[in-house]
Order: structure tokens, then sequence, then C-alpha cells
């Protein structure tokens, strides 16, 4: 059994369609990223699943309970970290972490080993009211208020957003040790980088996933060679391989553009040669490996050009 | 002489005993995009108060675009553009609205708002939404249009915080875009942000930790120093070592 099925759900605020025909599964055990941008519809399914929001159509089971109908029964079994700070401001680490201990019935001691990694770092400022810790620290307190029922599934929307590279990365570390205890993980980022730390991923956009599927395999199933080129003048590269009718697709991608041809066979030679012609100073070209980036913005153009395409036959 | 938008000398700001921005010192030269990175708490937000005029420094020097910022703040206010992420647009009027509001606040006059704004709206292909209120507008189109805000009265030099954070892959770079244009302008950009890839578009990057500059140069001379391919990696080398908790 599935720790959570999604079946064609839709969730609309008013005329506004949030969530569209969603369905997916998460096994158990597994680390499983929803990742798009602000407003694809991440939240809104993490409050159908945590029965916090019910959905128009479609169904939810998490832990074999439907989500509107045992919605009391899911509640005891999942641990949500909104993307809100959402503890009580006025309470110390202390105290938020007993009161969420108490009302599910336990106490800090009976999964102190679940937390103890995590609380370890903050209970230095176990005195500290909540509204008065730094970013870092409120996150971690979040965590293990999160996980301090011993939930079976952990929802955590968008834990690392605005938070640096370093804090980041300690993040995921922590991730990976909750995941070795066999709790089924749901996370949401809008950093497309994170995606690889997942076992698989949902890549979403405007309440439509585009594709679910381990990061490795969204990878191998981008459909053509993709290079990385840079010049002295790069934004001037990028401008003129934009409007070169051989280009298919180029980007900005830190310090190279990344492009496609619209031939299928072209190599580094075929990229160089049409570079030439705008006289590029310092230029390289090379083949890589596509990331996670590169297949979100293919799968958006795709589902932009499909919309587009019913828009012009529906003659709007 | 290149001219300078904004100098920095041992600028510092102490709130207690804590040194917020520890003798910071840089320049940033006319028509740069100058991306300004740190750790979580390392005192970004605090400098670039400092250097928006909203926020007096406990000691040191810095003018931005030529103005002094203990004596001169209502003169850089007027030169300068602001965005964050957080707050750009007002969600409740419409695009012409907000335009218009921001327009005024920084005198730019009714005419030249009314030929103006019209052309931007056509500009970034809003002229059917341009009476529509702010906040019904996608995430991505009201940074784009925020920005555009920001630079409407033509300002010397715009501040970004965070512009492109939570934004889709392809309107982050439709962003940089803009960004780009603004500074072949000769308008200076001065940008934060969390993604490395980002950094990679500024022409110079300086990296705070702990209230101090602890790098400034090019990414690809910041890449050399740490011998490495990834600023992903030079960020994790030059932060990793911070004392102050994040924030």
């Amino acid at each position: 059994m599935p720790s959570v099925t999604l079946n064609n759900i839709t969730k609309k605020y008013g005329d506004f369609v949030a969530v569209d025909n969603v369905s997916f599964e998460v096994q158990k055990g597994e680390l499983f990223g929803l990742i798009g941008p602000d407003g694809a519809g991440k939240t809104s399914i993490f409050r159908v699943l945590t029965t916090l929001l019910i959905a128009e159509e479609g169904t939810a089971i998490v832990e074999g309970h439907d989500v509107v109908k045992d919605f009391q029964e899911i509640r005891n079994k999942v641990g949500y970290m909104p993307g809100k700070f959402s503890l009580y401001q006025d309470l110390t680490v202390k105290e938020n972490l007993n009161f969420f201990a108490t009302i599910f019935g336990t106490t800090i001691e009976e999964n102190y080993d679940l937390i103890k990694d995590i609380y370890d770092q903050i209970k230095p400022f176990n005195n500290r009211r909540a509204g008065k810790l730094s970013g870092g620290m409120k996150q971690k307190l979040a965590l293990c208020c999160a996980l301090i029922h011993k939930p079976e599934v952990l929802f955590l929307d968008e834990p690392t957003t605005g938070v640096d590279v370093v804090s980041r990365s300690e993040f995921w570390e922590m991730l990976d040790k909750l995941k070795k205890q066999q709790i089924t993980i749901v996370v949401s980022t809008p950093y497309m980088d994170e995606a690889k730390l997942c076992d698989r991923i949902a890549l979403i956009q405007n309440g439509k996933i585009m594709k679910v599927d381990q990061p490795q395999e969204i990878i191998n199933s981008f459909p053509k060679p993709l290079f990385a080129a840079k010049a002295k003048n790069i934004y001037k590269l990028l401008k003129d391989l934009r409007t070169d009718t051989e280009i298919e697709s180029c980007d900005a991608f830190g310090e190279f553009i990344h492009l496609t041809l619209k031939s299928e066979t072209g190599n580094e030679e075929t990229i160089k040669a049409i570079a030439e012609k705008y006289n590029p100073e310092n230029f390289q070209v090379k083949k890589i490996q596509p990331t996670i980036e590169d297949s979100f913005i293919r799968l958006m153009r795709e589902q932009n050009n499909s919309e587009e395409f019913k828009g012009a036959s529906n003659g709007k | 002489m290149e001219n300078k938008a904004i100098v920095c000398k041992d600028l510092t700001k102490q709130f207690g005993d804590f040194k917020a921005v520890d003798k910071i010192s840089f320049e940033v030269s006319e028509g740069e995009i100058f991306g300004f990175l740190g750790a979580n708490g390392a005192g970004k937000t605090t400098a670039m108060r400092i250097l928006c005029g909203l926020s007096f420094p406990t000691s040191g020097e810095a003018t931005v675009a030529g103005f002094d910022v203990y004596k001169q703040q209502e003169k850089i206010k007027k030169n300068i553009g602001y965005m964050s992420q957080k707050f750009s647009l007002y969600d409740n009027l419409t695009i012409l609205e907000n335009i218009e509001f921001y327009g005024g606040v920084y005198g730019v006059s009714r005419p030249e708002i009314k030929e103006r704004s019209q052309d931007l709206v056509k500009t970034l292909g809003l002229e059917k939404e341009a009476k529509k209120l702010v906040g019904g507008l996608p995430l991505g189109w009201k940074q784009k249009l925020a920005f555009s805000v920001a630079v409407f009265h033509r300002p010397k030099i715009v501040f970004l915080d965070e512009p492109t954070g939570g934004v889709d892959p392809i309107t982050r770079r439709q962003f940089w875009d803009m960004i780009y244009e603004a500074s072949a302008n000769g308008i200076t950009v001065f940008v934060t942000t969390h993604y490395m890839d980002e950094a990679e578009y500024c022409n110079r990057i300086s990296i705070m930790v702990d209230g101090r500059v602890e790098a400034i140069d090019s990414p690809a001379g910041l890449k050399n120093r740490f011998n490495t391919t990834s600023m992903d990696e030079v960020f994790y080398e030059l932060a990793r070592n911070a004392k102050r908790a994040a924030d």
C-alpha cells in the first residue's frame, strides 16, 4: 500500500484552479519532492493531504485513510510543517515542544530519539521565545514540533525557501537521516537543484503535474542533445543565438548558455559554425548533461505551447 | 577615472554590542551589476538599509550616487529605486494606478507619467490588464512589473532585494534580461539573491559573512581563488565558518 495517493484532485478558489486534476503516489519510506515555483499549487496539495482543505474533485488517501472521511485519524499520523512559521511566538522553545507533544498525547522523552539530532542544536536556547529565534533555528524547532508525535508521514512545505546555501544543505542532511528511520517525507521546494536529493519528484506548474519520476530518469528523458556555450560577452551571445533560426532553445544558466538545436543531429561543430556568424570573442561550447531545471523549462514551454494551441482552436 | 555609484569605507552599524555590519569597504561602478551575497544574518539587509538612506551608520563613510549617507538621505532616496520580493506593489491598485502612484512619489511630472506608463504597459505586454488590480496578476508578472516601477523614474541605482525568490525558471531569466537592459541604459544594479546561478550574471559580487565582506571579485575571479568551477562551492567555503546563527 502506498503511503500517500492522490486521484484526480482538483482544488479551486472561485474561478481560479489552483490544483488541476492531480494524481500521484508516494511509497512508504520515500523522500518525495514537489518541485515548482510559487503559485504552482504545492501548498494547496499539502493542505488537502493534511485534511485542512477539501478538494472539489478527486480523492486522496494518506496511510490508508480518506482525507475527508477519516480526517481525525490522518491528523494523528502526519506531521506538517507549513511554509509560514506557525509556532507560538510567545512560547519558548521548550514550551512549544511540550505543547505539541501534549496535544498529541505524548511527551518529549517518549520520542526523543527521533528529534535528538535536530533538537540538540536548539537546546541551548530552550528558554528563548520562538519569536526571538533566528530563521535557521525557527526552522529546526518547527521540524522538531512536526516530529514529536512520531508521524508516519511528514509534510514539509518549502522548508528551505529564503534560506542560504549552507543552511539548505544542512537541512537536507537532516531529512536524509529522518528517511533512514522509515518516515515517509513529502517536501516541496522552488529550488530545482534540491530535486536531485529526492527519491522521486513531481514537477508542478500552474496546478498541473508535468512529470513524476526519479530525478535521474527525468534527466535521461530530456529528448535532445544539450550544449553549454559561453563567450566574453555572454549577454550579446544570448541575444544573437535567440534570433537564430537553427536554434531551438537558448537560456542563461550561470556563466553558460544552455541550448538545443532544431535539428536532431547537430554537434559541437554545428553550434560553433552557427555562433561564428556573430563573431563572439573566446567562444566555447561543450555537450552537457541536462539538469532538472533544463527539464523543467522544457516541460513548461511544452505546457504553454499546448495551452496556446488549445486557446487558438477554441477561437480565443 | 570611472565614476562610482556607491563607495563604502569602513562602514559599520552597531546595535548595542552587536556589530551587524563590521567595517565593510567596497565600490560599485556606474552601470555595474553588483551581486551582494551572504549567509542569512550576515548583515546584508542592514547594510542595504544604510545605502538606501533608511538607517544611519554607526561609523565609517559611504556615498550613494555621490550623496552622503549621513547628511543627504533624502537626496539618496530620490536617486535610487528599490524593489524587494516581500513588498513592492499595492495589490488593491490597478497596474496603471501603481505606476502613477510610484511615478508621483518620485516626482515624475503628470504628462510624463501618462506617456511613459502607456509605453511601459505596452513593452510588458500588459495592455489588456492595465486597468486590472495587481493582486490578480501571476507572481512572475508582478515581479516584472515591480522592477519596471522601481526604475520608472530613471534612478541612478536600483536596489533589488531577492527579486526572483520563488519565481519560475523561465520568468527568472526574463527578469535578468530586464536587469541587463537596465544596466545597458546606465542604471547601476545592486542585487541580492540566494540563487547561485544568478550570482554568475553579475559583473562582480561580494560575499558577506558575520558582518564583514569576506570576498569581492568577478564570479570567475572568485572561482579561481577557491579553485572550483561552481559558485555554490565558493559560497559554501566562505559561509560555512560563519559564527553567527543564521537568520
